[in-house]
């Protein structure tokens, strides 16, 4: 079987294990009126990569089971981990992520899965990162990832959310920003009191104005719903982004 | 099997003898693609049965539109194992449609726009069993249910049932269709649990 | 719910090959495109998965589970390249 660890090759190419592993859950906290994250201890877990995700597995008591993707939010080398979850209207696995599961409880995943859709230390370029709603999870590891290393790299974070009490992370967002994170905050149904924008939908006009531009050549990653990856990418890629600077997640849905 | 996870059940799969094997019963209606929706306008829409020597039997939407229309209420079962009840249906009986054909052939392959296939055999268009149908419940058919026209053959495995259905070819030999390709079953009885190959 | 993309393949291949399927980079056999399996449009059918080619939609490869049995039908690929 494959063991971790940095190959010898000239890429850090993440070794795969297909083995379920049980972590046991440490403690929970509410993010949103639908959300929330959790800590969860995996012996052996051994760390992942800022963008990387798990699938966690659920089994009935008459053997049934339903498996979902979940990003991690977390890069640390420990053996801990968080998740954060959305409540998904007539979900199936999601209702019991954020309603039901007690700390202490175990939770099978498998993972850390996914090379790609990954930010490394080791990269220098300016990154602009753009979420929606829930699509913050793998970008959040990204930004606790550069702020532990200590990287330079300019970071920006364009964070779309329904309202403000609908977006995760919001105080650690707070408290990170820096000079190398900078955050702009769209809110597309409610903004808050004062709000210099009305609330409105992410745009080509939004992207224009508060995102690092193509001819800075930063790394993107996009990530939430399908609906809103494809827009924001299509118009990205409009405004002079290579397609292959952009890299998405898409959750599915809308 | 995995650790049983404390507290989780999952979507309700309450025992009905009225279920095929290793089936629960569901009120949504799922949606479950193998790729994108296509977007069909009914004036360009057309059903077409070619037999086997290459004569093609045609009908735009108005000519099916002029064809006894039934009412159908069925249940139906998907092979990713979510039954439904009493769904009603209207829609032209393959009967109908292969009133005036003449073949000598006892398979078909069925096409979608978007370039779907499924194999049905011949027996199992007709007699009853098979529908052109375009509405569900009462509403014309939602384009993400496979509108405006799908095939209904709801004695079989639902992914036979194709959507977005534009006709079907006689076949000699019953030659497996996109997801009989793939690993599903060639026939697909779901009564006899027939999923996968 | 609407397609997603390749990075969800990464759990069910790992059922099969040691390496990350999603970074490994695919030819098209319609198209000739060539793009990571992360950026493939992939869709749902419980869980089974259809995985198209974002340039031209034609299907590169599906994953259909049963009991005991993972069945990976790899047809549009032409070709996979990865980084070891």
């Amino acid at each position: 079987m494959a063991t971790r660890g940095k190959s010898s090759g000239t890429r850090d190419a993440p070794i795969v294990s297909a083995v379920w592993k049980v972590g046991v859950v440490a403690s929970t906290r509410t993010e949103t009126p639908t959300g929330r994250s959790i800590q969860i201890d995996v012996p052996g877990w051994g760390g992942n990569l800022a963008g990387q995700h798990v699938d966690v597995r659920l089994t009935a008591p008459d053997g049934y089971q339903a498996v979902r993707s979940y990003s991690i939010a977390t890069a640390s080398p420990s053996d801990r981990l968080e998740l954060a979850v959305d409540r998904v209207p007539d979900g199936e696995v999601s209702p019991y992520l954020v309603d039901d599961l007690l700390p202490g409880d175990e939770l099978e995943l498998r993972g850390p899965l996914g090379g790609w859709f990954v930010w490394r230390p080791e990269q220098t370029e300016p990154v602009q990162l753009i979420g929606g709603g829930s699509g913050i999870v793998p970008l959040m590891a990204m930004i606790r990832a550069h702020a532990a290393s200590g990287s330079t790299a300019r970071f920006h974070l364009l964070y779309s959310v329904r309202s403000a009490e609908d977006a995760f992370f919001t105080e650690e967002l707070a408290a990170l920003a820096s000079a190398s994170l900078t955050i702009t905050w769209v809110y597309t149904r409610v903004a808050p009191a004062g709000w210099p924008t009305p609330a409105g939908r992410v745009n080509r006009q939004t992207l224009e104005a508060s995102t690092i531009p193509a001819s800075e050549s930063p790394a993107v990653f996009v990530c939430g719903p399908t609906g809103f990856v494809e827009a924001v990418a299509d118009t990205l890629v409009a405004l002079g982004h290579t397609a292959a600077s952009v890299k998405t997640e898409r959750f599915g849905g809308k | 099997m995995g650790i049983i996870s404390r507290g989780f059940s999952g979507r309700s799969r309450e025992h009905n003898p009225d279920l095929p094997p290793g089936q629960f019963l569901t009120t949504d209606f799922p949606v479950l693609s193998a790729g994108p929706t296509p977007r069909i306008d009914t004036a360009e829409w057309a059903f077409t049965i070619t037999d086997e020597s290459g004569l093609m039997h045609k009908w735009s939407w108005d000519e099916l539109m002029a064809l006894p229309i039934e009412d159908i209420a069925t249940d139906i079962h998907c092979v990713t194992r979510w039954s439904k009840f009493g769904t009603s249906w209207r829609g032209v009986s393959l009967d109908t449609l292969f009133a005036g054909i003449d073949t000598k052939y006892a398979y078909t392959m069925v096409y979608s726009y978007g370039g779907y296939t499924t194999n049905v055999p011949l027996a199992d268009l007709l007699g009853g069993k098979a529908w052109v149908a375009f509405e569900f419940d009462g509403q014309p058919l939602d384009p993400e249910h496979g509108g405006p026209a799908r095939l209904l053959v709801p004695h079989l495995y639902f992914w036979k049932s194709a959507k977005w259905v534009r006709g079907l070819e006689m076949r000699k030999s019953d030659d497996p269709g996109f997801w009989e390709q793939n690993g599903y079953n060639i026939y697909g009885d779901p009564w006899k649990e027939q999923r996968y190959s | 719910m609407s397609h997603i993309d390749g990075n969800a393949l990464a759990g069910p291949l790992s059922e099969v090959f040691s390496i990350d399927i999603t970074d490994a980079v695919g030819r098209c056999v319609s198209c000739g495109d060539e793009a990571e399996l992360a950026r493939a449009m992939v869709y749902l059918s419980g869980t089974d998965l259809v995985v198209r080619c974002s340039n031209c939609d034609d299907v590169l490869l599906t994953v259909v589970h049963s009991p005991g049995d993972l069945r990976l039908t790899l047809s549009g690929l032409a070709a996979l390249r990865v980084a070891v």
